[in-house]
This record gives C-alpha cells, sequence and structure tokens, in this order.
C-alpha cells in the first residue's frame, strides 16, 4: 500500500519547526512508496494541533486522544500508535529524531516486529535510505525488510513542509489501550526555559567549550556574543560534564545535532563527536587559542586567539555594524 | 538485586574510522576496541546499586565473537560477577540483539536491564527500548540520574527542553546517558579476579530466534569532506568576512 504514518509531535497546542521537517520527509516517503502521507497528533487534546497540521500538505490528519496520553509514556504512546498502523494498514511510521521519538518509535518497531532505521538523511528513489554511522564519519545506504517499517529521520538533513495551500479532512480516534499493562508514571518535568531560539531551529547558533573555564563566563562572555547575534547557545560535552551549562545544550553525537547558516565555536577544540553534531553547518567559525585544534580544520573562518578578548571584541564589532 | 548488563564492544571513540574501498564496512587493522562508553556508564550505576544494597549480582552479556571476551573480562575487572557471550559470528540487527537478550532475561530472570542508550558505532539506540517492549517491560531512556526503593525505580531522564522524572516498579529496562555517573577503572586485585569469574558461552543457535537482518547495509561511504577555510588575524577581519563573504550577518 506505501502509505506513510508521520508522528507529528506537538506540546502546548504548537508544533516546532522539526515536526514539519518530519512531515516533509513523509510526503517524499509516500511519493516515492506510492501512498498517502498521514499526520497523527497523539494527546488527550489535539484539536487545535491537528488542524493545523492539515494545512502542510497531507492526506489526512489523525488526532488519536485519550486522557493518558497527556503525557508521552512510551509504553502508552507505542501501543496507540502500533495499534493505528495495524488499523490503518501502513507501511512506513515516521518522525523526525527528538528526545521523545527515540524513546518511543524502538517500542513501536518492536511491536510492530518491524525493522528501523535511525536518524536518516536522504530518502533515495529506490526507497533504500542513507544514515550516518560512527559518529557520522560514515555514511551507511540501508535497506529495511519488512511488511512495516519504523523511520526516524535527522531534523538538519530535509527542508521543513511548507503550507500547501489545502486544508486536509481531520479524523478524531480513540487511541487503544491496554490499561491493565501500563506501568509508567509520569512523576514531573523541570522546563530549562529560554527565551533564545531553539538550538535546532536557529539560524545562527553559537557555543561554548570547556574554554570558557566557568558557566559564570558563559553568561558574562558568551551570552552577550549570542544575544547580539540573536543567536541559539549550544554548547560542547566537555563544558556540559564541567557543569558549567545545561546539558540540554549539548551540541554533538550523543546531543544534538544542529546545521544552522552559522555555527561559531568558541573555546571547543573539536572533538570527533562535536563535529558530528554540527559538521554540516552552512558556516563555521572558530575561535580558540590553540591553532593546533582540530575545529580549524573544519572551520571556514578561523580566529586564533584569546577569546576572553576576542568574544567581547566581537561583540562590540557586531554593535558597530548596526549603527 | 540481579541487575543485567548487556554491554557491546566497539572502536574506541577516539580512533579515525576508514572505510573499506569496496564500501563494504570499516577497516579494523588500525581499531582499539572497547566497551562501548555508555555501556561502561550502565555497568558503572549497576555496581553501584549492588554497592548501595550490600547484596546482588551484576550479569554481564555480549553477543559477538571469541575476541569480545576481552571486553567482558574489562567488565568482571570492574566488579561484575559473571559473564555470558552469546557467540554470533554473523552480523545482526538491532531487533535480533533486542530477541536474544530478551531470551537471555527469560532465563536469568533479572530485576533491572541497564544498557547504553546508544553504541557509539552504529549510532542506533534502539535496543534498550526494543527489548522493553519484547518483555512487556516499562522503559526509562536516557537516564541522568537512578533512585531504587524497595522494588520501585524512579528515573530522572534528559529529555527535550528539560529533564523529565518517570517512575515505575521493577522489573524495567533503563537506557544511561552521559551524565548518569562516571565509570570507575579496573583494579589491580580486580583484573586479578576477573580471570577466575565465570564467562559463559552460549551459541547463538540454541536460543532458537529467527535471526535473518532485515535491516541490510547495502554499502558505506565517507562522507564529503568538509575543507578547512582560512584564518583571520583579527576580530575586526573576522566580522567583515561573515558579513561580506558569507553574508552571514
Amino acid at each position: 500500500m506505501g502509505d506513510v504514518l508521520v508522528i507529528a509531535e506537538h506540546r502546548n497546542g504548537h508544533f516546532p519547526k522539526t515536526t514539519l521537517v518530519g512531515i516533509n520527509a513523509g510526503l517524499e516517503m509516500a511519493r516515492k512508496r506510492g501512498g498517502n502521507c498521514i499526520a497523527v497528533a497523539i494527546g488527550d487534546k489535539v484539536d487545535a494541533v491537528a488542524g493545523e497540521l492539515a494545512k502542510y500538505g497531507v492526506s489526512k490528519v489523525i488526532g488519536l486522544e485519550d486522557p493518558r496520553l497527556i503525557t508521552t509514556l512510551a509504553d502508552a504512546a507505542a501501543q496507540a500508535v502500533a495499534a493505528l498502523v495495524k488499523k490503518l494498514g501502513a507501511e512506513t511510521v515516521m518522525a523526525t529524531a527528538t528526545a521523545m521519538s527515540k524513546d518511543l518509535m524502538p517500542r513501536v518497531a518492536a511491536r510492530l516486529d518491524a525493522p528501523m532505521a535511525s536518524e536518516i538523511v536522504a530518502i533515495n528513489d529506490d526507497s533504500s535510505m542513507m544514515r550516518p554511522m560512527y559518529a557520522g564519519n560514515v555514511l551507511a545506504t540501508i535497506e529495511l525488510e519488512g511488511a512495516v517499517r519504523v523511520v526516524t529521520i535527522r531534523s538538519t538533513a530535509f527542508d521543513a513542509a511548507g503550507l500547501s495551500g489545502e486544508t486536509a479532512p481531520v479524523e478524531k480516534m480513540r487511541a487503544e489501550l491496554d490499561p491493565a499493562t501500563l506501568k509508567m508514571e509520569f512523576v514531573g518535568f523541570s522546563e530549562i526555559k529560554s527565551d533564545r531560539p531553539q538550538l535546532t531551529e536557529a539560524k545562527i547558533v553559537v557555543s561554548g567549550g570547556r574554554g570558557l573555564r566557568s558557566g559564570e563566563n558563559f553568561k558574562t562572555v558568551l551570552e552577550p556574543l549570542v544575544d547580539e547575534l540573536g543567536a541559539a547557545m549550544g554548547a560542547s560535552r566537555a563544558a556540559v560534564d564541567a557543569g558549567f551549562v545545561p546539558n540540554d545544550l549539548q551540541v554533538g553525537q550523543t546531543g544534538k545535532v544542529v546545521a544552522p547558516e552559522l555555527y561559531v565555536a568558541v573555546g571547543i577544540s573539536g572533538a570527533i563527536q562535536h563535529l558530528a553534531g554540527m559538521k554540516d553547518s552552512k558556516t563555521i567559525v572558530a575561535i580558540n587559542k590553540d591553532e593546533e585544534a582540530p575545529i580549524f580544520s573544519v572551520a571556514d573562518f578561523g580566529l586564533v586567539a584569546d577569546l576572553f578578548k576576542a568574544v567581547p571584541e566581537m561583540t562590540e564589532e557586531l554593535k558597530k555594524m548596526k549603527h | 538485586m540481579k541487575i543485567l548488563v548487556p554491554v557491546k564492544r566497539v572502536p574506541d571513540p577516539a580512533t579515525t574510522i576508514r572505510v573499506l574501498p569496496d564500501g563494504s564496512g570499516i577497516a579494523t587493522d588500525n581499531i582499539k576496541w572497547v566497551i562501548n562508553p555508555f555501556d561502561e556508564i550502565a555497568l558503572e550505576e549497576a555496581l553501584r546499586i549492588k554497592e548501595k544494597q550490600g547484596s546482588g549480582e551484576v550479569v554481564l552479556l555480549s553477543v559477538g565473537q571469541q575476541p569480545w571476551q576481552e571486553q567482558l573480562r574489562t567488565g568482571l575487572a570492574m566488579g561484575a560477577d559473571r559473564a555470558i557471550l552469546v557467540r554470533s559470528d554473523n552480523p545482526l540487527d538491532t531487533f535480533a540483539i533486542a530477541r536474544i537478550i530478551s531470551k537471555i532475561v527469560a532465563n536469568e530472570k533479572p530485576e533491572l536491564v541497564i544498557i547504553g542508550k546508544q553504541a557509539i558505532d552504529d549510532d542506533s539506540n534502539q535496543v534498550g527500548q526494543m527489548l522493553a517492549e519484547l518483555l512487556g517491560w516499562p522503559q526509562a531512556t536516557f537516564a541522568s540520574k537512578v533512585e531504587i526503593g524497595g522494588d520501585r525505580c524512579t528515573v530522572v531522564r534528559e529529555a527535550d527542553g528539560g529533564l523529565e522524572t518517570v517512575a515505575f516498579p521493577l522489573p524495567a529496562v533503563i537506557t544511561t546517558d552521559l551524565r548518569l555517573n562516571e565509570p570507575r577503572y579496573a583494579s589491580l586485585p580486580g583484573i586479578m579476579k576477573a580471570r577466575k569469574k565465570p564467562l559463559t558461552e552460549v551459541p547463538v543457535d540454541s536460543l532458537g530466534i529467527d535471526l535473518a537482518p532485515k535491516v541490510k547495509i547495502r554499502v558505506m561511504m565517507a562522507p564529503e569532506k568538509r575543507q578547512a577555510g582560512r584564518k583571520l588575524g583579527s576580530v575586526q577581519e573576522l566580522v567583515q568576512a561573515l558579513h561580506t563573504d558569507a553574508k552571514v550577518i
């Protein structure tokens, strides 16, 4: 049949750009597999979100509702999604790779006896897929064999779906859950609030590394530059491990993968694992006092300098440019 | 409490990975093999739980070839009690691995399975979750803090935009994230003791599982290498270049 189901992530009545990226990849997969692309919003009340999703080119939007789905606990969500896949006879289930979908989708795959490909970066015409391995040092072409396949996609590898000019039908369905088998309990969520753009969506990302030496320096030295550029702030694993900044900012193989227009790496040496998270950025700038730092091998523009002088200077230069 | 810790043998993260000219795999001649860093964190957490409870058993499990014994011995040296090596000479996809582990779980009946969130060679981040579903157990992925009280577990997870806390009864599967703990080094006495700890081999065919791969790697290649650009002499030059050449500001 070739139908594609895209799990459309949303929170507080909105969906992030990464959800539209997932829909776009779903549309491409559906084209290549000769089927329809259907978006699915899961939650307790999804009317508003489903109505919005319907404008982005999918054939249909399904709002899968149940009070127990207000949080996306993987056991309940996997049951609901798998039951829906079977009901619709869909061939491929997709989602943009986020912490939520990484938690959920392998469970969906196991429940459906389906092979899964994580973080694909391309769909070939013969619908084989490409995905990175070994921290992005290898690009593998893979094939999934099964009546149903599960795929997550790397958010930086596809464009976001645009408004199609039409509105698809929205269908509300009750999720099929077996409460006796659900044992997970949501206790709480401590949100890391920020007024800055999301790391995965920002046009400009400024990341700090261990070279900044403290969380205080992130605030006093790096953040003025981040804000002057209207950028999102990221960090190397070393800076997060040292407790300078929250883990949510980590860019790298095992953190977030970003590909903004401009990536500025400040006091970051450029370990393979960090490069894996940012080497597809359009323009890369590196500021580091060590001229041998590996980051310079991928930087379009490098500045060998003491960041404690160079960064405030750069913030000033940018301010001057505006006036 | 019995804790099962599946560990994978992977190339040391600092290795320069080279794709073979025919794209059939990576060159292995220069590789130093280690325990997957996330699995090491899983083992460390298991050892801490056992130490805190004052009793219990930590069992290692690997699915691979004979040389994988090396990494299992390292794990035993860190403090695990015994190890199981499911011998398989053929490549296995994540689903097959999950199925194999679930068979061992059925035999061993651990209260907890702790596994790394992803293997740094494959980067799939699937096995722990697949295993939990196959077993019908709760899961807590990307754990940054684990607390066990009686037969109940509370885990703080690294989720999108913040930290999520979930709770569930045991048995369960937990996958580890970087900041859960810092693994210990194997001590010399530990290394000596490890030699005598039980390491059992189980042929994979004896488990009666359909292992035919459903994820097939057709070919591997090196991605386009990014070229180094140029070094600039001053902040002013940099800002100018970004404005005029790159046109990003």
